[in-house]
């Protein structure tokens, strides 16, 4: 997968609300249909290193079956990253769907 | 944020097991709702994780590189690029090491000087107990015994107060009698001090209490060893407590030994022995202003709070004490208006030398900023080579603030070389310091590289990186072209450039002109001092030595004169002694030297008043053809004067001057010292009028004198007056040798075995002392000048080599194009002067307003003397020609072919 690309998805997952990194991983997976296989383990150091930038803010909580997990929010910060992650991607993919789109026409 | 997950790696790491265990928890959780077995659900999930150990090192090491990695990264990149280019390296290390090691030095001094407090507990809390007498013009009165008293027992602001002298005493018995160095305390002094002795005690009340019938006496009672005295000759034997010496002839008993590190203040020569002050009340009467103070002031009170509370206290002692008839009277005693001067001790010790240290401490400082400017210089020489590089690395990704801490962390790098070099050379220095500053600098004793002078280092090493490498960090900011263009050659960017480098040049060209011109007005001081005639001719052919008969040995001032007459007959007749003669004081022995009122016959004091204080000496005939002071007018006194008592005197030319408009006119009139008030005046006629003499120093102007002969009658209210105490001196070419003082030891033993000869100097070493501090402050003054000079000429150098080898390209086409050598060479040069001019002339602006500061330390010039400003711009002018010259040359010399090859 692209660097940079799981961040952007991490934080969209936690636009719904705060999240633990194993529900983080599944929604990913599920999200994109399992066309994204993701190693769950190499979430941990994205994760560890969105909070590093101060994009997400974690706490330690209880998972629904009653686990200790730590979960993570969007700071307002990581949702203005989110907004400008998104936009500049949007540019990107419409413009390589421009330089794609003539070949097939 | 980096740093703060730094220090806590371990903790983060432990936080990522936990949370990684939460996942395998929750997946194996899920995988058993799915149906697994326990263990398959585990593996599983363990699968789904991956490795946790790699991931847990992957954590781990963001957190490490992001901060002491990239550290470490620059640090080595830093070394690397140093190791690479070693001419740079070598030139920034030295240049810093010589700033940064000469002020490391000089704040060594200053902080073992003027900013650590005395070797007493609680120190700020003492005080020297300083009085003038505005009535009679003196600066420094000293006060009496009946003071302390009164201080004491009314004083509310002292914890404990005492009074102090020193001197020698001759101690006597096994051996060569000796005359050892004295402290005299009252009780008091040392207590207020807080020192304790290292063995037995300090002086009880009884050591320091005197019989009413001779109610002030020092010693007789016990005595005190300094540990070095102790050791000297008692060979730190620790069963000397008890035992009994002779001092002055007079027992004492051995009650205690100083600790190795006790000493008094900063007196020199330090006291070997230290003898009470014994007093009694009882019979004291309030005159005999002889000695000096010192209190401990109760926590909390300031220095204004007890010169307060001394001068309500003064007019109740001038009311308590006894004035027998006869003497100096109680309304003339107010009319000195004595007033008190405390001043904290340190202040006292410190004495005026302050100013100098401060001076050279600014002089130092601005040698640094000069340092710092020519480094500022080669790192843009430098980051101009490094821009393709920098170029290249922000193309990669880093990002402007990664290469400014790069070169920050160079020059970080590069200071604290050259601050440890320059410890090493402060070391060095302050050994050559303290060997040449003069005996007469204050506390040389704590003068020392210790932590805080090492703190020191480093903190101005770090604050040196700072302000050199601020402006190639800056013009690495200000930077606006994109990475790429900026590899391309840019004639705009580097013209820029040159104007940093050629403000930089003006800077130092006008901090050097300061300093230079501080030197020279240092350098016009001395040679001033020296062109002072003193009064004194040829010092370092006169020997002078002291010679003390004690009472004890001989009591009636006849004898001991007659027997000094012999002495001096014995000593004239030596070989090679061409005069001799002797005197109460020599020249420069202002502490020796009395004070009195002395009355003019033929003019009227109002009642209580007291003519003006004039110094008063006791001389041999032919004092004053030994020592070389001419005679204006007039004749010298002789043996048939003193033999017959003829009242004669001697008086000085400005003192002739003064009241009788001429020398030439003095003689004749006649003079006297207060009498006891019932008793006839006994004038005396001023038989000759004397040079006048340099007495204190050379930059003090000479004082007034007055010159008795040294057995007198009816003086002072006393039959017959003689110089107990007197100093030989001896014009002879084997001045300072030790064959001559032997010689005259033995003349003077072959009178009396038991007289000490002691304090034997020439008056050369007098002379010295006294311009010491001059000298010194001249010596550091050139050695910074000649600093600020060479590292101004390597800045000169350093930009105009620049510029040619910038436009050699431009050089090579217009020699191509039938340029003159000569022309181009005068265009550099000229360039290089205009630079100069313009540092000229704001360092002139500077120097107009700094040197003021140093007006103190002047003598026989003015901060403004034009010599010195005149030579300063020649030196300067010309060093600006050589440094542009030589790279100027060069530039005539580039080989137009090879030059329009290049690229």
């Amino acid at each position: 997968m692209l660097q940079g690309t799981l961040d952007m998805l991490v934080l969209k997952t936690l636009v719904m609300g705060p999240a633990h990194g194993h529900t983080i991983a599944h929604a990913i997976e599920q999200g994109s249909e399992d066309v994204l296989q993701i190693e769950h383990g190499s979430l941990y150091p994205a994760l560890h290193r969105l909070e590093d930038r101060g994009w997400i803010a974690s706490f330690w909580g209880t998972s629904e079956n009653n686990r200790k997990a730590k979960y993570y929010r969007l700071t307002p910060t990581g949702r203005k990253q989110l907004a400008t992650q998104t936009a500049r991607w949007e540019q990107v993919v419409r413009a390589i769907g421009r330089i794609l789109k003539p070949a097939t026409e | 944020m980096g740093w703060f997950r730094f220090f806590r790696r371990s903790h983060w790491d432990r936080e990522r097991a936990a949370e990684l265990e939460s996942y395998l928890q929750i997946e194996t959780d899920d995988n058993i709702a799915r149906g697994m077995s326990h263990d398959e659900a585990r593996r599983a999930a363990h699968l789904k994780l991956g490795n946790t150990l790699r991931i847990r090192e992957e954590i781990h090491r963001m957190n490490t590189i992001s901060v002491l990695d990239s550290l470490g990264r620059d640090l080595r990149y830093a070394v690397r690029g140093m190791r690479r280019n070693p001419t740079f390296t070598l030139a920034v290390v030295l240049t810093m090491a010589l700033g940064l090691g000469a002020n490391t030095a000089i704040f060594a001094v200053v902080d073992g000087v003027l900013i650590k407090p005395l070797a007493y507990p609680d120190a700020g809390e003492l005080v020297s107990l300083n009085h003038t007498a505005p009535g009679i013009q003196v600066d420094a009165f000293q006060m009496s015994p009946t003071q302390y008293f009164s201080y004491r027992d009314e004083g509310r602001v002292f914890q404990q107060i005492g009074i102090w002298g020193d001197g020698g005493t001759t101690i006597t018995g096994g051996g060569d009698p000796e005359q050892a160095r004295m402290l005299a305390v009252s009780s008091g002094v040392l207590e207020a001090l807080g020192i304790q002795p290292a063995l037995g005690r300090i002086f009880s009340e009884s050591d320091t209490t005197a019989a009413a019938s001779n109610p002030m006496e020092v010693g007789g009672s016990a005595v005190i060893l300094t540990y070095g005295y102790w050791q000297r000759r008692f060979g730190g034997d620790p069963s000397v407590i008890g035992r009994r010496i002779t001092t002055d002839s007079r027992p004492a008993e051995i009650v205690g030994v100083m600790p190795e590190s006790f000493r008094f203040l900063d007196i020199r020569p330090q006291p070997e022995v230290i003898l009470p002050i014994r007093l009694n009340r009882a019979g004291l009467v309030i005159a005999g202003f002889g000695v000096r103070g010192l209190a401990r002031l109760k926590p909390g009170v300031t220095v204004a709070d007890a010169n307060a509370d001394i001068t309500r206290i003064l007019p109740i002692w001038l009311n308590a004490w006894p004035i027998p008839p006869g003497t100096v009277g109680r309304q003339a005693i107010e009319n000195w208006r004595i007033t008190p001067t405390l001043q904290p001790l340190k202040e006292f010790v410190i004495g005026g030398v302050g100013e100098m240290l401060w001076v050279l401490t600014g002089t130092l400082g601005i040698v640094l900023l000069i340092a710092c400017a020519n480094v500022a210089n080669l790192m843009l020489v430098r980051s101009d080579g490094r821009r393709h590089e920098f170029a290249v690395r922000m193309a990669l990704g880093a990002g402007r603030k990664q290469i400014a801490r790069a070169v920050l962390i160079e020059g970080l790098v590069l200071a604290l070389t050259g601050g440890a070099l320059g410890v090493v050379l402060a070391q060095a220095g302050l050994k050559l310091l303290v060997a040449i500053a003069p005996d007469t600098l204050p506390r040389l004793n704590d003068i020392a590289l210790d932590p805080r002078v090492v703190a020191f280092a480093i903190v101005i090493s770090i604050v040196s990186s700072l302000l050199f490498c601020a402006i190639p960090v800056f013009k690495l900011a200000m930077r606006r072209e994109s990475p790429i263009s900026a590899t391309a050659r840019g004639a705009s960017a580097s013209r820029e450039r040159q104007r940093t480098r050629s403000t930089l040049v003006v800077v130092q060209v006008a901090l050097a002109l300061v300093l230079l011109v501080s030197s020279g007005l240092m350098i016009r001081t001395f040679q001033a001092l020296l062109n002072v005639d003193p009064g004194v001719t040829d010092a370092a052919t006169l020997q002078t030595a002291r010679v003390w008969i004690p009472p004890q040995q001989v009591r009636e001032d006849e004898r001991f004169t007659r027997m000094q007459h012999e002495i001096l007959d014995k000593i004239a007749a030596l070989p090679g002694v061409r005069a001799a003669a002797f005197a109460s004081a020599v020249p420069m022995e202002p502490n020796r030297v009395a004070l009195s009122a002395i009355f003019v016959d033929g003019q009227t004091y109002a009642p209580g008043t007291t003519p003006p204080g004039r110094r008063m000496k006791f001389v041999s005939p032919g004092y004053f053809g030994a020592i070389g002071t001419r005679l204006i007018a007039g004749r010298d006194i002789t043996w048939n004067d003193i033999d017959r008592r003829i009242r004669v005197a001697v008086i000085s030319e400005n003192f002739a001057r003064e009241v009788w408009g001429s020398a030439a006119a003095a003689l004749g009139q006649r003079i006297r010292a207060p009498a006891p008030g019932t008793a006839p005046p006994v004038w005396r006629e001023i038989i000759g009028v004397a040079q006048d003499v340099h007495e204190d120093a050379l930059h003090h102007p000479a004082p007034t004198m007055v010159y008795f002969p040294v057995l007198m009658d009816n003086f002072g209210g006393q039959a017959l007056t003689g110089t107990r105490a007197i100093n030989l001196v001896i014009r002879s070419d084997q001045a300072g040798t030790e064959s001559l003082l032997n010689t005259v030891r033995n003349e003077v033993w072959s009178v009396n075995s038991n007289m000490p000869v002691f304090l034997v100097r020439t008056m050369k070493d007098l002379y010295d002392d006294s311009m010491a501090r001059t000298s010194f402050a001249m010596v550091m003054l050139v050695i910074a000048g000649a600093m600020a000079l060479g590292l101004g000429l390597i800045g000169i150098y350093g930009v105009m080599s620049y510029v040619v080898s910038r436009r050699a390209r431009e050089i090579g086409l217009r020699l191509a194009l039938g340029a003159e050598p000569a022309a181009l060479k005068r265009m550099f040069v000229r360039h290089g002067l205009v630079l100069t001019g313009l540092g000229i002339a704001i360092g002139l602006v500077a120097a107009l307003g700094l040197t003021r500061l140093m007006s103190s330390l002047l003598f026989g010039t003015g901060p403004l003397d034009p010599a010195t400003y005149i030579a300063v711009l020649f030196v300067l002018t010309l060093a600006a020609v050589l440094a542009s010259y030589v790279p100027a040359r060069r530039a005539a010399m580039v080989n137009p072919m090879t030059t329009l090859a290049e690229d």
